[in-house]
C-alpha cells in the first residue's frame, strides 16, 4: 500500500510484538499491565500510520486511558503484588502444545493471507477523497452520525447495561457483609 | 537502504502474530487478571485488521467496527474486572485453578 512509512510501521510493529509477549510471559502483573500500555501507544502509532486518526486517538483515550487505569486499579485493589509464578504451574506439555497450536495458527493465516481472497470492488473512500472531504475525522463523524447512527444509539445501550451489571457485581456482597460485621460485633 | 512499500498481508500477519501471543497467554497462565489482558491484546489485534481491511479496500466501514469494538471492549473490561472483584470477595484468590467450588 502506498502512502504507509515502512520505517515508523516497522518501528511501531516490533515495539507492540516485544511487550506484547513481555505482557503474556512477565511473572508480574504490574508489569504485566505496563507492557500492556506501550502495547496501546504502539497500536496507536501503527493507526496512525494507516491514516485513522480518530481511531487512533481513541486508541490511546480509551484503552491506554480508561481501560489500563481500571487494570492497574483492580490490582491495587487485590493487592496481588506478589509474584505470581503460575506460568511455571502450567504442565511443560500443555505449554508446548499451546505453542505448537499458535505455530500452526500463524502458518496458516500467514498463507490465507498473502495468497487469499478475491478482488473486492475498492469504496469511495481512498486516502486522497477522505483528505479532500476535511480529514478523517470529520468524514468519520458525518458517516458516524447519518449511516452508522442506530449503532451508535445502541453502544448507549450496552453501556448502560454494562454500567449496571458491574455495579450490581462489584456491590453484590455489601448488605451481607454488613449484617455479618454487625452479628459479629 | 531502501525499504519496500508495506504490503497489506505484511501488516495482516503481524496482527495474527498479535492475536496468537495474545491467544498463547490465554492458554497458559492462570491468573484471571492476565487472561483479560491477553483478551485484550486479541481484541487489539482485531482491530487493527479491521484498519487494515478499511485502507485497502478504501472504506470506511472497517474504522466505524473498530469504534464500536472499542466501545465493547471497554464495557467488557469492566465487567469483567467486577467479576474478578467479586470473586477475590468470595475465594481469596484470582488464580483459575483455586476455582473449583462446583468439583468440591
Amino acid at each position: 500500500m502506498s502512502g504507509i512509512s515502512p520505517v515508523a510501521f516497522y518501528l511501531f510493529a516490533g515495539l507492540a510484538l516485544a511487550f506484547s509477549v513481555m505482557t503474556v510471559l512477565r511473572r508480574n502483573p504490574v508489569s504485566s499491565a505496563f507492557s500492556l500500555v506501550m502495547v496501546f501507544f504502539a497500536f496507536a502509532g501503527i493507526y496512525a500510520t494507516l491514516g485513522a486518526h480518530l481511531v487512533a486517538t481513541l486508541q490511546v483515550l480509551v484503552y491506554a486511558g480508561a481501560i489500563m487505569v481500571l487494570f492497574i486499579f483492580v490490582i491495587m485493589l487485590l493487592s496481588t503484588d506478589v509474584p505470581s509464578l503460575d506460568l511455571g504451574r502450567t504442565p511443560r506439555w500443555f505449554r508446548a502444545a499451546a505453542a505448537v497450536v499458535v505455530a500452526g495458527l500463524f502458518m496458516v493465516m500467514t498463507r490465507v493471507f498473502r495468497t487469499g481472497g478475491g478482488e473486492m470492488a475498492p469504496g469511495p473512500y481512498t486516502p486522497e477523497a477522505v483528505a479532500a472531504a476535511g480529514g478523517n475525522t470529520r468524514v468519520l463523524s458525518e458517516l458516524m452520525f447519518s449511516e452508522y447512527i442506530l449503532p451508535f444509539e445502541l453502544t448507549s445501550v450496552l453501556l448502560l447495561a454494562g454500567i449496571v451489571g458491574a455495579v450490581a457485581i462489584a456491590k453484590r456482597h455489601t448488605r451481607k457483609g454488613a449484617q455479618d460485621a454487625t452479628s459479629s460485633r | 537502504m531502501q525499504l519496500q512499500a508495506v504490503e497489506p498481508w505484511v501488516i495482516l500477519s503481524f496482527c495474527s502474530m498479535i492475536f496468537l501471543v495474545g491467544l498463547f497467554g490465554l492458554l497458559v497462565r492462570r491468573n484471571v487478571l492476565i487472561i483479560l489482558m491477553s483478551i485484550e491484546l486479541m481484541l487489539n489485534a482485531v482491530n487493527l485488521t479491521f484498519v487494515t481491511f478499511s485502507r485497502q479496500l478504501s472504506d470506511l466501514g472497517g474504522q466505524m467496527s473498530v469504534f464500536f469494538i472499542i466501545t465493547v471492549a471497554a464495557a467488557e473490561s469492566a465487567v469483567g474486572l467486577g467479576l474478578v472483584i467479586a470473586l477475590y470477595r468470595t475465594l481469596r484468590t484470582v488464580d483459575t485453578d483455586e476455582i473449583q467450588i462446583l468439583r468440591d
